[in-house]
Order: C-alpha cells, then sequence, then structure tokens
C-alpha cells in the first residue's frame, strides 16, 4: 500500500483536474479529449517509458530529446533528400539511436562516469550532429510517412486515436511486461536498490546497465520517428527539453530518483497529468502557455517532497539507507588516493 | 625537470596546456588571431572578444565551483540567468526614449535580490529537505524558463536605456567593462573562500558532510550558502547578457549556459565528486570553451556544429578523470617498458 501512495496520489491528481476541468469548461468533458492526451504526448510517453528504466537503475539520460531531435532530422533527411525507403529508414533511425545510447552507456560502465556528464555530452553531440544533417526544416512529403500522419483508428463511436497513439501503448505494455516479469527488468530494480549488493548476488549489472541506456536510445530515436509522424517535419530544434519533461513525468509518476522504485503506470499517470495541465491552460485561454513549465516545476517539487517523507520513513522502518548514506559513503576518498 | 614535476602535479597546469594548445593551433592557422587593435581608445580584437564573451560563463563557474566542491551541482544557473534579464528589462521598460521606468541601478538591485532568492530556493532544498542536487536544482530549471517567459509576457523586450548597456558593451581603460565584474567577483571569491576557512569548510561538506557536521562545522549552512551565492552569480551574469544584447529573450537568454559553466568547471580541474575546487582553473575552463568557440567561428563552421566539438572535448576529459581509464593506461605503459 505504501509503496502505491505516490501513484496513487499521481491518479487523484489527474483525476481532479480532468474533473476541474470538466466543470469548468464546456466540451472539456469527452473521450476524445481523453484520448487527445495520448495523441499529443505520444512521443514524451515512448521517451518516459525509456527514461523510467534509467531512472530506476539509479541513473539518468540526458541526451534524449536532442537523439530525439537527430532522429527526426536523420529520418526526414533520408526520405526527402536521399529518397530512401521507409522500410529502410525507419530500422536505420532506430539503430543509430540505439548505438547511441549503447556508446554512452559503454563509457558509463566501463570507466564508471557518471551519467549525467555522459548524457550530458550526449545532447551536445545529437545536437550538434542534427545541424551537421542541415540547419533547416526538413519538410516530409514521403506518401507512407504523409499516410501514417493523417491516418485516425475509430475507437468508441465517434473518437479516434492516432497510430502514434497506439504505438505509444503498445511501448507502455512491452515496457510493463520487461520491468515486471522479465530478469533485465527485475536486475533493474536491483541496481537501483542496491548496486553492490546486486552486484554480489551475481546479478549481470555492468551488461544490464549498457542495456539500459541502449533501450532508453532506442525509445528516444522511436519517440523521433512518432514526432515526425505528428509534425512531418525533421527540425535540429525540435524536443529541446523534452528530456526535462521526460524526467519531470517519470517523477511525477512516483518513480523515485534515487531508484530502486518506480512503475511504468506511475510514469503513464505522469504523462497524462503533464498534458492535462496543458489542455486546462489552451482551455482557459488567457493564461500564458509557459505556465505549464512552471506548474509542472511545483509538482516536480511537490512530488519530490513526498518522496523525502516516504523515504525517511522506510530507512527508519527497514534500515536501508536509500539516499544520502550511500553518497556519503562513495565519497570517502579512497578512489582519489589511488588516482593521485 | 624537478622544477616542471612540482608544477605538473598542481591542477591549474593541465588546462593551461589545454589553453596553450588552442592558442598555440590558432598562432598558426587562425590569420590574424592575435590582432590587438586601438579604436577610440578601446582595445578591440579576437583575444578581448574571447575575454568579453567569455564573461557571462565565467561568472557562472565562479558560483559553480562553490556548489561543485560540495559534490553538488546547479543546473538551474541557465534558467536563473533568463529570470535576471527578464527582471531588469521589464523594471527598466522598453522606452524607446531611453527613459528607464525605474533607475537603473534599483532595477539592477531588484534583480539580483530575485535571483539570489531563487539561489536561496535551491539551497534549502538540498541543505534542510535533503533533495538530491540535480533534482532540486531541475525544478527551477524546469520552472524558471516558465517564471522568466511569465515575467516579459513571452515576448523579447528591446531597451534603450543607454547607462545599462556599459555593463556588458562598455570599455574601462580600454578593456571590456564586464572583465572588471569578473574580476573583482573573483577576487572577492578567492578572499573569502582561501584567506578564510571557508573554502576549507566547504571542501569538507563535499568530501563527508556527516563528518563535517561531527567536526562542529554547520555542514547545511555551508550547503545554503553555496547555492544562494550561485543564484547571485547567475543574476550578475544575467544583467551583462540582458545588457550585451539590449534585450530580454526568457526563451534563449542563457540557453544551455548550464552546461557551459560545467564544463568549464569540469575543464578547471575540480572534480564533480566534489572536495577540492581550482577558481583559478575555473576561469581557464571558460576561455578554452569560449576560445574553443571562437576559433571554431573563425573557421566559418556553423556555430551550431561546435557542439559536437564541446561533446568530444567532455568525453575526453571525463576519460581522463576516470580512475579506471588512467588504470588502464598506466597498464598499457607499464606492459611496454616491461616488454622493453
Amino acid at each position: 500500500m505504501k509503496a502505491r501512495l505516490p501513484i496513487l496520489v499521481t491518479l487523484a491528481l489527474f483525476l481532479l483536474m480532468f474533473a476541474a476541468g470538466s466543470v469548468a469548461f464546456v466540451g472539456f468533458f469527452s473521450v476524445q479529449n481523453f484520448l487527445n492526451l495520448f495523441i499529443d504526448n505520444a512521443y514524451l510517453l515512448i521517451l518516459a517509458v525509456g527514461m523510467t528504466f534509467v531512472i530506476i537503475s539509479g541513473g539518468i539520460d540526458l541526451s534524449v530529446g536532442s537523439v530525439l531531435a537527430l532522429s527526426t532530422m536523420v529520418a526526414s533527411s533520408l526520405l526527402e533528400r536521399s529518397g530512401a525507403s521507409p522500410a529502410v529508414v525507419i530500422p536505420l533511425v532506430l539503430a543509430m539511436g540505439t548505438a547511441l545510447g549503447l556508446f554512452m552507456g559503454y563509457l558509463i560502465q566501463a570507466f564508471t562516469l557518471p551519467p549525467f556528464i555522459i548524457t550530458l555530452a550526449g545532447l551536445y553531440l545529437a545536437r550538434g550532429l542534427c545541424y551537421i544533417v542541415s540547419i533547416d526544416t526538413i519538410a516530409i512529403t514521403n506518401e507512407f510517412w504523409m499516410g501514417v500522419a493523417y491516418a485516425s483508428l475509430k475507437i468508441l463511436g465517434n473518437s479516434f486515436v492516432s497510430p502514434g497513439a497506439i504505438l505509444a501503448v503498445v511501448v507502455v505494455l512491452a515496457g510493463m511486461y520487461v520491468l515486471r516479469f522479465t530478469r533485465f527488468g527485475r536486475t533493474v530494480y536491483a541496481m537501483g536498490g542496491n548496486e553492490q549488493s546486486a552486484i554480489l548476488m551475481g546479478l549481470p549489472v555492468g551488461r544490464t546497465k549498457i542495456a539500459i541506456y541502449a533501450l532508453s536510445g532506442f525509445c528516444s530515436a522511436l519517440a523521433g520517428i512518432v514526432f515526425t509522424f505528428y509534425t512531418l517535419s525533421g527540425y535540429a530544434l525540435h524536443g529541446k527539453g523534452m528530456e526535462l519533461d521526460a524526467i519531470a513525468t517519470v517523477v511525477i509518476g512516483g518513480t523515485l530518483l534515487t531508484g530502486g522504485a518506480g512503475s511504468i503506470v506511475g510514469t503513464v499517470l505522469g504523462v497524462l497529468v503533464y498534458g492535462i495541465i496543458q489542455v486546462l491552460i489552451v482551455f482557459q485561454g488567457t493564461l500564458n502557455s509557459w505556465w505549464t513549465r512552471i506548474v509542472i516545476g511545483f509538482l516536480v517539487f511537490v512530488f519530490c517532497l513526498l518522496q523525502r517523507l516516504f523515504e525517511s520513513r522506510t530507512k527508519v522502518v527497514a534500515g536501508k539507507g536509500v539516499s544520502a548514506p550511500p553518497a556519503e559513503a562513495e565519497a570517502v576518498p579512497v578512489s582519489r588516493g589511488a588516482g593521485e | 625537470m624537478a622544477a616542471w614535476r612540482r608544477l605538473s602535479r598542481t591542477k591549474i597546469v593541465w588546462p593551461l596546456v589545454t589553453l596553450g594548445l588552442l592558442m598555440l593551433f590558432n598562432l598558426f592557422f587562425t590569420p590574424h588571431f592575435f590582432r590587438i587593435e586601438m579604436l577610440d581608445g578601446h582595445l578591440f580584437g579576437n583575444v578581448i572578444d574571447i575575454l568579453k564573451n567569455g564573461a557571462p560563463i565565467m561568472i557562472l563557474a565562479i558560483g559553480l565551483t562553490l556548489v561543485i566542491a560540495t559534490h553538488g551541482i546547479d543546473i538551474s544557473v541557465g534558467s536563473v540567468v533568463a529570470i535576471s534579464a527578464g527582471v531588469v528589462a521589464m523594471l527598466i521598460g522598453g522606452d524607446l526614449a531611453g527613459n528607464p521606468r525605474v533607475p537603473v541601478a534599483m532595477a539592477m538591485a531588484a534583480a539580483l535580490l530575485v535571483c539570489t532568492a531563487a539561489g536561496m530556493w535551491n539551497g534549502m532544498l538540498v541543505s534542510w529537505i535533503g533533495m538530491q542536487p540535480i533534482i532540486a536544482t531541475l525544478i527551477l530549471f524546469v520552472a524558471g524558463r516558465g517564471i522568466a517567459m511569465v515575467t516579459t509576457n513571452a515576448m523579447v523586450v528591446w531597451l534603450y536605456v543607454k547607462p545599462f548597456a556599459l555593463l556588458g558593451q562598455g570599455y574601462l581603460f580600454g578593456l571590456p567593462f564586464s572583465l572588471y565584474i569578473v574580476a573583482v567577483l573573483l577576487a572577492a571569491t578567492w578572499l573569502v573562500s582561501r584567506r578564510t576557512a571557508l573554502g576549507m569548510f566547504v571542501e569538507a561538506v563535499g568530501i563527508n558532510p556527516t563528518a563535517t557536521r561531527f567536526a562542529g562545522i554547520n555542514a547545511r549552512g555551508i550547503l545554503f550558502w553555496c547555492y544562494t551565492f550561485s543564484g547571485f552569480c547567475a543574476g550578475v551574469s544575467g544583467l551583462i547578457v540582458c545588457s550585451t544584447v539590449m534585450s530580454a529573450d526568457g526563451n534563449n537568454a542563457g540557453n544551455l549556459f548550464e552546461l557551459d559553466a560545467i564544463l568549464a568547471v569540469v575543464l578547471g580541474g575540480t572534480s564533480l565528486n566534489g572536495g577540492r575546487f581550482f577558481l583559478f582553473g575555473s576561469m581557464v575552463g571558460a576561455l578554452i570553451i569560449q576560445t574553443l568557440t571562437t576559433t571554431i567561428y573563425a573557421f566559418n563552421v556553423p556555430p551550431e556544429i561546435a557542439q559536437v566539438v564541446k561533446a568530444l572535448v567532455v568525453y575526453a576529459v571525463s576519460l581522463l578523470q576516470s580512475d579506471v581509464f588512467r588504470a588502464r593506461v598506466t597498464a598499457v605503459f607499464a606492459r611496454r617498458e616491461a616488454a622493453a
């Protein structure tokens, strides 16, 4: 029950905001408006699923927004300038994203480098590579791409969803299965709980760590493709700051930033909360859309505060130092002495 | 030889060597790189430009050096730069005749006050609530840009008040005015941290906060003031940024500055694991970044591609800081010597 508390809070928050919107604005309460949350945030949902794995393992990936942008650039450039077929472009882009993640994961794992810095450099790298492809926006006119972009599937009477949204839901379900029922998923939790223990238990921590970042890279590339379905363009400034949106939604979804606890269901709720704030601000009409960022920042604050309260309680109960103790233990200058 | 050995052990040497190599490269390959001209009693030239354009990052790096020394990080500085620019621009107002709405000095003081408060907010979250620094400052990173945009009503505010231009464009005794600000801030910080025990306390907190507290030092207070100071520095930097372009753009002012500033500190030899800091190293780090950028411009490479180079520099520097990497390289050399 206690472990579910953050998710329940997020769920309550979402329902409350949806109810408030329905009461305050005409035309807010509809199935379509709910489905739109998935349509408009499909790419964010996919990014957030990858980010959930990274954060549960105790790491962070700041490169996702840039890798998304690079994917839109490479996809649109290959389609429009090289005239490549979508059957080639899609696997190629996915492979590129995975390779970038693999590269960063390898550096982090093999040389025990901080994920924050390595993925930060990844953010620069991918964004810079975008400009090498092109400085301008590349509009996509490929038939297949246009077909997917304008396609809609009717469900529940007159309501519809986009292929992107369906893809996002598939990624969510796959993510849930992997995280919950596979060895890989369980290792991710074990690593986030306590990496040393996980190693001592004989879990393949090294391999898993690299795989996690590769997975996040894959999700970023896939999100990039979904993003091009949504905008029909490749542009180097796409997804600017999106890494932090993804992290924020994961945190709002109740995943512990210190690692070891969290869920994809929570992340989905986090994305929905994020989406509904935007919709509420659009419906409200007079507020500047930048209020979204302020509200998101505030929500991250509230949820971090909740997590701190939650952590300090479990620490007393289980004696498991989730937050400060490991960091302090690491700071003992043993490695420093060896280095100099 | 002995002198070189003693010198090579000080941390400032490697950043200086890097900067020297960059300069050497420019000496041979960039025409007129070192030419300095006297126009209207002001000095002009590439080297002066590097110092002038590097000033905002140098100021950010002063505050960040202390924060990183405590084993922390402040990723909100870029957003605080935007807030500072937004506040001062709104208070001065976009009057075409050049009459400020509020006296310039008062507007600047107000902006600095707001930014110091922002730093206090970060400090409070890290020291008293005990959040991880990345997350605590992530909140303001996300919300800060929103606050800046709401302050300026999501518009770019142009300023026409002449005296305000002194800060970012003005000259004093032939040198850019902003350099004097850097010098004063640097000297003050150096005096306070190195001529008193304060700097050692900061390093102590970075090595082991608990032990520091047991030693009778107010570890929380030190953390709090480090983040507050970082906020203040971001405020000063924002004033210069705003004055240089005589406009406040909440969306782009200070964009990615946090990354440049962190990179400057790390290049300067301050480890992200905290415990030691090198103020002058950080200044050299900032100059390395600015020289790199200027060099890339001089070769007519689109400025955006500079990010790729920056990313590669980050990877190289992180690898050099990694104990595992150094151990491996040493092992390779040792084997070669053994074979010979």
